[in-house]
């Protein structure tokens, strides 16, 4: 074996290769300087009279000012949905469909903006926005355009019927495809829609609302009413609404269910996680090792479903640590415009400190702290990507959602530990089982309290798979058949 | 580890130590995570380094029965100096060849740096007598070949006859003396990346010093995942022993773009120490061109006419 020893062509290996930035033109979108709310089909300027800045995480550049909606702002949206809703209910389902149709088409048509628009205001890198996000959200609108007219079918026998104006929280994770998980069914059964955008992320929704315009959606079917948890109060306050559908924090979701109680409103949640990652001893390693990193890393782990927990089985522990640190070590992070970005800017100065001090706290408990060492850019938010080993179930990083770049490793010998383990948190919305054995992931998925399990990939998401969560990860599915049923109400 | 034998025997490592397990390869995350990688965006100066990188690890070929002296002469020339209009252009790592016209290239070449590789072992079916196979190798050598680019025996390795296949690159190895030893799997007949990486495995251990994805002579050819699943079986060898084995992908790399994504692959799987014509060899012809008329264009902004780079 003559090459460890010899250079046979007498030049040897660089010393490194770096990739020359390759940004993504930020032309293609023009953000106005300040936007209103969108209700009625119009943009308004708010009563409340106050608005708020919105920021680039990358940069802390100002990139507009959006409306700050107040109670009074909440109720004319709500009305202008409810005024829609009379018309639009009835309206031919197969003319519905039409609609949603069109929304994807236009998705399509500007998904270049979209995704430059969203990791501008969000910080995710331009190639998940580009692969994942726009894509993803433009298939939930082609997808429950094809239901619109089979309402009948999907629930044979059960008269569905629109529950009426449904009020809408989104996080600020996957801004535009997590509207379009809820806007997508709540218009194929007819309802209509009172948007509420995360505080940080409200631009592509404000961009979606252009979009609807252009798609012809009839005036107060789609409203987007921007503004911080406040406005969201308000929207569960008030008395118009028949539904809420939120996905967001724990905390948040437990305090809407209070607020509903006693009211005929119905209710989904799409709260938290910590998800175990189940990696058997006979997996393909090499692809585990990459679930595993696009399971936390991706979109700064700022993923309900992430797999922050790895459950690793004891005899390959040490082979896959060193694996996986050496993967992360070739993760880009840095610009979230750059096409070569693997991980982008955190969110928020709000979640970095967040994310910080439940690192800190995973340092003092007495877990093993990596992080490969990178440059980070100087101005904005960013955490380098982070794994913790010597994890033990009782240390909060390993009970608690840090909703960021950071994942816990922990070990298992047995199937039957690997099960024990994943169950034992307050959540259940996702887990992962990676075996070459067939029967093994069946046998996993069978115990596993979680509403989905991915069999030897991770946070793979399709329109017609239903998505949500067990325990405290909240109720109701999105996507699929199921996320039909969550906005209807049968006679 | 948990090491399940890739081999019917336990079988040592030529420098030492053992084989890692045989493993398994998931197929939708191997294709996966090559997609990705193909996505990078290789701009300006990394693009000019790519792009010379590419050249300096071509090894040129020609392998059709109409090959004469006079072909493999002007081939030869070429891979010295690729581009007559820019002498600061690297030659090409090696021109690959048929047995016979090893001479013919070992005297065009002398002197240059370039090295000399033939196919052999019945190229490109490797379905003759084992004592055919190493004449056949040994003729290659003694006309001067550096490198010997071997098929593993197919027909043995698919009937589960592992051991027939190892004891022949045992064989050809002892047989290439000094010459480095390429050991073709032709991945395309295959059939799954379990196999190509058990085949891998079994090159590697018979003292393979590249292993090789393809004769180009079998559709699929070269594939950015097989390549792949092959970086990650010389990345498991080189943690477990320390050896360090080179990889060739060929056949099917026309143009530049591909180049660039098969040396991102690389880069991200086995690092910087691995861009270097020693440990990575790209199998090509019509390639060369390309990178050549790329290169014109990054370094001075101008496309020129494929007529001002020569056709061998």
């Amino acid at each position: 074996m003559g090459a460890v020893e010899k250079p046979r062509t007498g030049v040897a290996a660089p010393s490194a290769w770096e990739y020359a930035s390759a940004p993504e033109s930020r032309e293609i979108v023009a953000f106005e300087k300040r936007y209103g709310l969108f209700i009625g089909g119009d943009h308004v300027s708010p009563r409340s009279r106050s608005w708020f800045t919105t920021l680039s995480p990358s940069t802390e550049e100002p990139l507009a000012e959006v409306a700050q909606g107040g109670p009074k702002d909440v109720a004319l949206a709500v009305d202008a949905a409810r005024e829609a809703f009379r018309t639009w209910s009835r309206r031919k389902p197969s003319e519905r469909a039409k609609v949603l149709f069109r929304i994807a088409r236009v998705l399509q048509e500007r998904a270049r903006e979209l995704a430059v628009a969203e990791s501008l205001d969000g910080g995710k890198p331009i190639k998940e926005s580009r692969d994942v996000d726009l894509p993803l959200a433009a298939a939930h609108f082609f997808y429950y355009a094809g239901w619109a007219d089979k309402l009948e079918y999907a629930f044979p026998g059960r008269r569905p019927r629109p529950l009426g104006v449904a009020a809408q929280i989104v996080p600020w994770n996957f801004p535009l495809l997590m509207l379009s998980w809820k806007i997508a069914p709540a218009l194929a059964c007819g309802n209509t829609v009172v948007l509420k955008p995360a505080e940080t992320t409200p631009l592509t929704a404000l961009l979606f609302a252009d979009v609807c315009r252009q798609a012809e959606v009839p005036p107060g079917v789609v409203n987007v009413v921007t503004g911080d948890g406040a406005t969201g109060a308000h929207l569960v306050r008030e008395r118009g609404i028949d539904k809420v559908a939120f996905t967001g924090s724990t905390e948040v979701g437990k305090a809407i269910q209070r607020e509903l109680a006693g009211r005929d409103v119905s209710l989904t949640l799409e709260l938290g996680g910590k998800a175990a990652n189940v990696v058997f001893e006979d997996c393909a390693l090499d692809q585990a090792v990459e679930g595993i990193v696009n399971g936390i890393y991706f979109n700064q782990g700022h993923v309900c479903c992430a797999g922050s927990r790895l459950l690793v089985q004891e005899s390959i522990h040490d082979q896959l640590v060193r694996k996986l640190k050496r993967r992360m070590a070739t993760l880009r992070v840095g610009d979230p415009l750059d096409k070569n970005t693997d991980v982008g800017a955190i969110n928020s100065s709000a979640q970095l400190e967040r994310i910080s001090e439940l690192v800190q706290s995973g340092v003092d408990e007495g877990a093993e702290l990596y992080q490969p060492p990178c440059r980070l850019p100087e101005k904005g938010w960013w955490f380098a990507p982070a794994v913790f080993t010597n994890v033990a179930q009782s240390h909060r990083i390993a009970r608690e959602e840090i909703f960021g770049p950071v994942l816990s490793v922990l070990t298992f010998r047995t199937p039957d530990e690997a099960v024990e383990k994943a169950n034992n948190t307050m959540y259940g919305l996702s887990a992962g089982v990676w075996t070459e054995k067939g029967s093994r992931i069946l046998w996993m998925a069978d115990r596993l309290r979680s509403g989905v399990v991915w069999g030897n990939t991770f946070n793979r998401f399709d329109p017609s798979s239903p998505f949500g969560g067990y325990k405290e990860s909240g109720f109701g599915r999105e996507g699929g058949r199921h996320g039909l049923e969550a906005y209807l109400r049968f006679e | 580890m948990s090491q399940t034998l890739a081999l019917p025997r336990a079988l040592e490592l030529p420098g030492g130590g053992r084989l890692p397990r045989l493993g398994a390869v998931d197929a939708v995350a191997l294709e996966g995570r090559a997609a990705d990688l193909a996505k990078r965006s290789i701009k300006r100066e990394s693009k000019l380094f790519a792009l010379e990188l590419a050249i300096r690890m071509i090894d040129l070929t020609t392998l059709e029965g109409a090959d004469t002296p006079g072909k493999v002469r002007a081939l030869s020339v070429k891979a010295i100096r690729p581009d007559p209009g820019d002498a600061a252009v690297p030659p090409v790592a090696a021109v690959c060849v048929y047995p016979t016209l090893v001479g013919v290239a070992r005297r065009t070449v002398a002197g240059s740096g370039v090295k000399v590789a033939s196919v052999a072992t019945a190229f490109p079916s490797g379905q003759s007598a084992r004592e055919v196979k190493l004449a056949d190798v040994r003729s290659a050598v003694e006309a001067g070949a550096d490198e010997v680019d071997m098929v593993i025996d197919r027909g043995a390795f698919l009937s589960g006859r592992i051991a027939q296949v190892y004891d022949e690159i045992v064989a050809v190895k002892e047989a290439c003396g000094d010459a480095h030893l390429k050991v073709i799997l032709e991945t395309g007949e295959l059939g799954t990346y379990d196999a190509v990486r058990r085949a891998s495995l079994v090159a590697i251990a018979g003292g393979a010093d590249f292993i090789k994805t393809s004769t180009g002579k079998v559709s699929p050819a070269a594939t950015l995942p097989v390549t792949l699943c092959m970086l990650e079986v010389i990345r498991d060898v080189h943690d477990e022993t320390g050896l360090v084995v080179g990889m060739k992908p060929a056949g099917g790399i026309r143009t530049a773009k591909q180049a660039i994504q098969y040396l991102c692959l690389l880069h991200e799987t086995l690092g910087v120490d691995w861009l270097t014509p020693d440990r990575f060899r790209l199998g090509a012809s019509s390639l060369l061109n390309d990178l050549l008329l790329q290169l014109r264009k990054q370094r001075t902004g101008i496309y020129r006419s494929p007529d001002e780079f020569t056709v061998d």
